[in-house]
This record gives C-alpha cells, structure tokens and sequence, in this order.
C-alpha cells in the first residue's frame, strides 16, 4: 500500500489536487457536519481542533524528545487561567485577545522550563511521576488559592470569560457574509483550523531542523548526543517550554471558547488522555499524532449513539450509554495497542525498525526513552 | 491529646497500606520496566468483592460471628483478585512484550479505564459502606489514641512484608523472579520458564493489593468505584519515593509518604502561618518527592544506575 502511495504522492498534479481536495473538505466541513449531525458536531469539531494543538504540544516532548509527561494538561491550565483571570469580571480585567494568546504561550512556556530545570537528572519513569506530581500541584493550588486572597476563585472555576475576539469582530456572534451565516461555533471553527494549522507548520519544520534532529538524538541515546555536541541541558529545556506554550496557546483559546473554566477540566485523567492520542496514533509522526486526536475525541463522543443503537438491536435500553461509553472507550485502547503497537501511523523510522529483525526490536525496546539500562 | 504522636501513628497506619500497593507496583516494575496502570483498579476490586462477600454474608441469618464473615470477605477478594492479576497480565501485556515500552504503557490505562467502568457497572456510583462488624477498641498510647483495627493493619501489612521479602531472597522462586529481573533473556537460558515468573509476580503483586483495599476499606468504612485511582497514585509515588523496582524501598517509601501526609495535613497550616490549608497535603507529598528526587534521582534505596555508554 505504501509504495503505490508514494508512487502517487511523487505525481506533483495530483498532491496538488488532493491538497485542494483536503482544503475544499476542511472549509466545508462544519456546514457538512451541521447539515449531516446537528450544531453539537460542530462544536465536537472546534474542540477536536483544540486538542490536535494540544497533542501536536505533547509530540515534542514525548515524541521527538522522548521525555515521557504526565503533567502536560497543568501547561493548558496555565494557559487557560491566564486567559481567563485577564479577560473576565473576576477581576473586572478585559484584556484584547491579540495580547493574551502570546502571553499565555510565553507564561506557559516559563512554567515549562520550570517544571524542566529540577527534572533535567530524571530518567524514563522518575520524569514521568514527576511531571505528573507538578500537574497535581498546579490544580491544587487552581482547587484552593480561592483563601486567603481568592485569585482563581477555587472549585467554582472562573465565569463569564470575555469570547475571543480581534477588534470588533466577535467570535461567538453570527456573521453573515455572502448571505451565508457563520454562528460562532463555525467562525471559531475557522479560527482553531488557522491556528492548527499553524502550529502543525511549526511542528512540520521543527522536525528536520537541527533542534528537532538534537530532540530526536536525545531521545535515542542522551550519551551519545552529548558526545556529539548537542547541549543537552538547553534542548531538552526547550523541548518542554515549545511543548508548553502549544499548550498555552490552545488553553488560552479553549477559556475564551468554552466561557467557563473550573480546575475539574484540568486533572490528571486529560493528561493521559492527550497521552494515549500520541501513543495510539503514532509518536513523533505528525499525521499519526493528527489522526489519534481526532479519533479520540470523536470516539467517545460518537459512543452516546450506543442508548439509540441499543433500542435499535433490542427494543430497549439495557445499559445506560453513557456507564457503557468508557468501558468500550478502554477496550479499544487495548486492542488498537496490541493490534498495532507502534501506533495506527508510525513513524518511517519505526516502521523501519519494526519491519526488521528481533534485535532491533530489542534495541529499540530498550531505547524508546532511556538508556539506563 | 499528643497532636504529633497521633499524626504519627495516623501516617504509619496509611503507610503501611500504601506500602503493600507499593510493592505491587514495584515488583512489576522491576520485571517488566512497566508502570501497572491498572494496579490502583485491582485494589479497588479487592474492597468491592470483600464488601459483596460480607454484604451478602451479613445480616440474612447465617449466624456467622463477624469476624469470620470479614475474613471470608478477606478471602474471597484475594482469590478474585490473583485470578483478576493472571488474566490481566495474559491478556493486555503479554502480547506487548516485545513492543516499545509506551505502548504496554497506553494498554494499562486502558485496563484501568475498564476495571473502573466495570466496578461502576456492577456496584453502581454510590458509596458502598463497611458494617461495623467488628467491635473497635481505643487504647491509649503516649498520649494518642490507636484502635484495635490500627494495630491490626499494621501488624498484617508487616507480617505479609516480612513473608515477602523472605520470598524473594530465600526460596527457589524468588531466586528465578530476581534472576528474571536482571535479564529476562538469560534467565530463560538458564531453565527458567518467565512467561510463568512474570504470571506469578502479578499474582503476588494482586493479592497484597486486595489486602490493601479490604484494609482501606475498613479503616474508612468506605469503599467507592473509582478509590483505586487516587491510591494507586499514592502508592506509584511511594514505590518511586523508595527507589522503583526496589522492593525495600517501596516499603520504606509507604511508609515515609504516610507520614509525610498526615503530618503535612497536621502541620502545614501552622508552618505556613494558617496561608496554606490541610487540603495543600498533597502537594506536601508531591513536594517532597520533587525534593528527594532531586536529591537523589533513582529514589532512597534505587541503586545508582551507570551509564552505559
């Protein structure tokens, strides 16, 4: 399958007509999906959107990188409160949008290199409860800095946040253009698209250029990448603040989409969430890491059919959906793993080293994210 | 009443429950480099299948004493729990021996999403009580009050220690789990069957959770569907605090993290002028595993790993 692909891949016209294909799809997707599913699907859409960023934010850390994080949503959060606590009545602050989105990715990204700078020692799984311990921290202190002085206003979460909006074009209102009406959920769906977009360009460039290929090089063998020039201490710190300020940035958008945000949507469970789309889609491969987010936000979405097909099968609704929903939600991250476990979309480069013989497989085992061993 | 004598024996009482999900997880870890997941779940279901036994037992005129009815309880989640250990380990591990090490990873929460939803199904979303079956006596002890259960629970959570270690340093399949440990493929060289070594470590590592969860569950009279995440994570962080894949350690680390807990609950408002509340005990915990890490970044007890070049 795969060398006819790149056969035709090799056929410039037809790249072109399927990149305009793709293009033609995506633009009109929230209308096909509104037509087909209903304006919930739309929304279901933008927040697809929101975690294709964020899990393109994960890829650097743990994908090129190999540093494995079971803190990341914490960078979200901080994106998200810096949003919020800016351009809300809470502290009757209304910051312009322009402004909080890079200050969100540049809080973020600080908050990053925090997190990076005492864990530089930490192999494999010491970063991974680490990273994981500083996501719990950061939504405890969210949980409770509501006393003495209330900053994030505790488990209430913060209300009423300002949608986003450049100038006087307001995301969350319907505009019409052509005598085609956009309600907010399309408009912001155009807006999320852009900076996917954007963010998958960044992350397209970062791959092959020289910090990319010192990521990649730490994660196969640190040793060896020192030896090779490569400051260790510097790439890895950047790797985590680059991976953060994604996260920032799609925080900041999610506050000013949702309106609303508490420390609930922030826990541990997110972060392996965001963890599993990489793993299951295909670490360190763009179009992998794509195809894992999106699969995994719409699959449990698409899984509250489960009460109608019941009725459908049965006549009746034996098992609440939505108690059923998780449960075949775990199943499929065990079979798609053994099934296919270097991930839907692997990497060239793992595909290379599992197509080949058992020692590289060994190797490859036991390179994945340390060499303690 | 000795604040800190009390805290003390709160913290140890804790500890030792944590330290036997610790063990769990170590001992997977140190054979497969795997963090179990689905651990926490295992011991969430020991409560649940002890809290069924004696719900069903209690209360409908067997006229069975009530200790006898917890230790059936005891009993039945054990032997639920290492048959739950087997088959997890066949089904969601095995076929990802060979595979990278993220993707046994992904599996394992995909275990514990399951266990989780599974528990929800069959006991519903409720709080599921303990029966006050057993007669709770206070003794006084400098100053503090410790309960026949207190004592019960760290005694059985030392003795089973104690039994474990013996296991694993003194007996022929301790000898084959060590060996297992070191190198899995010369172990298999030198006549040891692993796939069996690695069925029984998880077996092993169940049944003290199930101990564990039964404990947890009568110390607060509760038991809850989704108790086995927030323990599971105390006790990976305990298991690591002590040195992860270092069975003294996780011991050590329980132990340690109990108490920094419950002094940390106890305490933190005093240190910090009354700023910072009781609820700040867990990133009292978290803290101080940064700090320990930082100090030394293979844990209290791991050895120094050399670099291999």
């Amino acid at each position: 399958m795969s060398t006819r692909w790149q056969k035709w891949k090799q056929n410039r016209r037809a790249a072109w007509l399927a990149y305009i294909a793709l293009a033609v799809l995506l633009a009109a997707l929230p209308f096909l999906t509104g037509a087909a599913l209903g304006r919930g699907w739309v929304r279901i859409l933008d927040f697809t959107l929101l975690y294709v960023m964020l899990a393109l934010g994960l890829n650097i850390v743990v994908g090129y990188a190999g540093l494995l994080d079971l803190g990341y949503i914490a960078f979200y959060a901080v994106g998200a409160y810096m949003y919020a606590l800016l351009a809300s009545p809470h502290f009757n602050l209304h910051l312009p949008f322009w402004a909080l989105l890079p200050l969100g990715a540049g809080l973020a990204g600080i908050f990053g290199i925090l997190l990076g700078a005492p864990t530089l020692r930490l192999r494999g799984d010491y970063l991974a409860i680490v990273t994981l311990g500083f996501g719990e921290i950061i939504r405890i202190f969210l949980n409770n800095l509501n006393a003495p002085v209330n900053i994030t206003n505790g488990p209430q979460g913060v209300n009423l946040i300002d949608p986003v909006s450049i100038g006087d074009f307001s995301f969350s209102r319907t505009h019409s253009l052509f005598g085609v009406d956009f309600p907010g959920i399309y408009t912001y769906y155009y807006l999320f698209l852009a900076l996917a977009l954007l963010v998958i360009f960044v992350s397209l460039r970062l791959q092959n250029s020289r910090i990319g290929r010192a990521w990649v090089a730490i994660r196969e063998d640190e040793v060896a990448a020192e030896a090779m020039g490569i400051n260790t201490r510097n790439i890895k710190l950047l790797a985590f603040a680059t991976g953060a300020s994604f996260a920032g940035i799609s925080g900041g958008l999610f506050a000013g989409f949702q309106g609303f945000i508490s420390p609930e949507s922030f826990n541990l469970f997110e972060s392996i969430i965001v963890l599993c789309m990489i793993v299951l889609g295909g670490m360190g491969n763009i179009p992998g890491v794509i195809l894992g987010a999106v699969l995994l936000t719409i699959f449990p979405e698409a899984l509250r059919y489960l009460g109608e097909l019941q009725n459908a099968l049965f006549g009746r609704i034996l098992v609440d959906p939505s108690d059923l929903r998780m449960l075949i939600f775990g199943l499929a991250l065990i079979l798609i793993m053994i099934f296919r476990p270097a991930g839907l979309l692997p990497s060239v480069r793992r595909q290379r080293e599992f197509g080949s013989d058992a020692s590289v497989l060994a190797q490859e085992q036991a390179s994945l994210y340390d060499t303690q061993r | 009443m000795d604040i800190l004598t009390q805290q003390l024996i709160n913290g140890l009482v804790l500890g030792s429950i944590y330290a036997l999900v610790a063990l769990g997880y170590t001992m997977v870890y140190g054979i497969l480099e795997l963090i179990n997941f689905a651990h926490g779940e295992v011991t969430m279901f020991g409560a649940m299948i002890c809290l069924a036994v004696i719900g069903a037992l209690a209360g409908n005129g067997t006229g069975l004493d009530g200790g006898v009815i917890v230790l059936l309880g005891l009993l039945a989640a054990i032997a639920v729990c290492m048959a739950m250990g087997f088959l997890i380990e066949r089904i969601a591990y095995r076929p990802l021996r060979r595979a990278p090490r993220l993707a046994a990873l992904i599996t394992a929460i995909g275990v514990s999403i399951v266990l989780q939803n599974l528990a929800m199904l069959i006991w519903g979303k409720q709080y599921v009580t303990f029966p006050p079956l057993l007669p709770l006596v206070r003794y006084e002890l400098g100053g503090a009050i410790i309960t026949n259960l207190q004592i019960f629970i760290m005694v059985l959570s030392c003795l089973l220690m104690a039994g474990l270690l013996v296991l694993v340093k003194h007996t022929r399949l301790g000898r084959a789990m060590r060996a297992t440990a070191q190198a899995q493929d010369i172990a298999g060289l030198m006549g040891i069957n692993t796939h069996t070594i690695i069925s029984v470590t998880f077996v092993i590592g169940a049944a003290l959770a199930a101990v564990a969860g039964v404990m947890v569950s009568a110390y607060y009279g509760l038991a809850h569907y989704y108790m086995g995440f927030m323990l599971g994570l105390k006790a990976f962080t305990a298991a690591v605090l002590g040195g992860i894949g270092n069975i003294a350690g996780a011991m050590l680390g329980g132990l340690l993290l109990g108490v920094i807990e419950s002094l940390g609950a106890g305490y933190i408002g005093a240190l910090t002028g009354g700023f910072l509340g009781s609820h700040y005990q867990d990133v009292f915990a978290f803290f101080v595993l940064i700090l320990v890490l930082i100090a030394r970044p293979s844990g209290l007890l791991g050895e120094r790993v050399v670099e291999r070049a």
